[in-house]
């Protein structure tokens, strides 16, 4: 007789849990600490020895588990009336965890059994050659947010060297003359490049003022900023009149 | 005298995104909103009738044509595209962000029992979810919360159209 092991995956400590509690038909309301940590800690070895990523949030809830059990093995003290009685037992902050996560794992499972757009209802605007459903191999430009602006420039600074960092306070630049800069290069050009718009001047108060003059023409809409795709080439264009 | 039902019909169908009311109205000023509430309802019971390849949606505050859900494949294989599937890490941290927002990082990792970082930032990139701005407490951690295409990829109305937590939570109790 052979023996199949089936390793489920997981998505957590509290998804193993859940899983465990439903394997042996245990009411989540009393659970066998005893019986439930061995389980556990059976698994988290097995997840060991087939050299899965055992993440620290299962390290954790395995200390939680043998620390409720062994709570649970003291003799209980007098409580003050104050106490509930449920928050007397050591189980209950789990519970109360696994409780609710249980039912974020039920709304994800309804959300997921929705019809989805574009996997199960589209829109008007399609073309079969059209290949960037969502997400994937974008080829198309797409608008940006200000979130993907400031990695952006994260990345911009993080290559620099950091000599370069050093303000160079010979070009007394204000805000107001950055932004009127970029609007006259913009209006020439059409559509520039993160990196083009800092040119060849890679001082830190030329890229802060570049930073803030972008956030400040996409605040008054005078500008679009777009990315070629995810991590792509960010680009600046005017807002076009029509 | 015009036809004011058509005229809906063909503003609906030019956009790419759901048509609210009141966009309509500007069109339209001289008829009520309640009459072009009505007219929509028409519209949606004469798509729904016809048994064709779409129909039209309430979504995301807007209506929509759309087509039918179960006409899905057939579609997929027009444009030759794979949808996009979001792992189920990333749909548990949605769903904990639209039931518990304005919701911090540190919450949703509490909620999952795990580090939904990963899922978080995959979750902004396509834009389902957003930073909604800072909570008033030491270290003003962001807040997170759904947006408008989410509304849109799932197909819903508004918020409230979500099941409640009480409803899906009595769910289980009959397993």
């Amino acid at each position: 007789m052979g023996y199949e092991v089936k390793l489920e995956i997981f998505e957590g400590p509290l998804d193993l849990l859940l899983y465990l509690i439903k394997k042996n038909e245990i009411e989540i309301y009393d659970i066998p600490i005893a019986l439930i940590t061995e389980q556990y800690l059976t698994h988290i070895e097995m997840m060991k020895s087939l050299n899965l990523d055992v993440a620290g949030e299962y390290l954790v809830l395995a200390a939680t588990l043998i620390y409720i059990k062994s709570k649970m093995l003291l003799p209980s003290p007098e409580e003050s009336p104050e106490v509930e009685e449920d928050e007397a037992d050591p189980r209950f902050e789990l519970v109360k965890q696994l409780l609710e996560y249980q039912v974020f794992k039920e709304a994800a499972m309804q959300l997921g059994q929705r019809p989805l757009l574009e996997r199960d209802v589209f829109k008007r605007g399609y073309s079969a050659e059209d290949k960037n459903i969502d997400e994937g191999k974008d080829e198309i430009d797409v608008d940006i947010s200000v979130f993907e602006i400031v990695e952006a420039f994260y990345r911009i600074i993080s290559k620099m060297e950091k000599t370069e960092l050093i303000e160079i306070d010979m070009d007394k630049m204000s805000l107001t003359d950055r932004i009127n800069e970029i609007m006259d290069r913009l209006t020439e050009k059409k559509k520039m490049t993160f990196t083009e718009l800092i040119g060849g001047q890679l001082n830190r108060r030329m890229i802060l003022y570049t930073f803030l003059a972008i956030l400040e023409l996409m605040r008054l809409r005078m500008i679009r900023v777009y990315q070629a795709g995810s991590f792509g080439v960010i680009s600046v264009a005017l807002v076009m009149e029509k | 005298m015009e036809d004011s039902k058509a005229i809906i019909e063909a503003i609906i169908f030019t956009s790419e995104n759901p048509v609210q009311i009141d966009k309509i109205r500007e069109v339209l000023p001289d008829v009520e909103k309640g009459e072009i509430s009505r007219l929509i309802k028409e519209l949606m019971d004469e798509y729904e009738k016809r048994s064709g390849g779409f129909i039209l949606l309430e979504v995301a505050g807007g209506f929509q044509f759309r087509t039918r859900a179960d006409l899905g494949y057939w579609i997929s294989k027009f444009l030759k595209g794979r949808p996009a599937i979001l792992s189920r890490a990333a749909m548990e941290a949605l769903a904990v962000i639209a039931y518990k927002q304005p919701v911090l990082k540190s919450e949703v990792d509490s909620f999952r029992g795990v580090d939904s970082g990963s899922s978080l930032k995959g979750l902004l990139e396509r834009k389902l979810v957003r930073i909604m701005g800072r909570k008033d407490v030491p270290g003003r951690p962001i807040m997170y919360g759904t947006t408008k295409k989410f509304l849109e990829v799932f197909n819903l109305k508004d918020l409230a159209e979500l099941p409640t937590l009480k409803e899906l939570k009595d769910l289980h109790k009959e397993t």
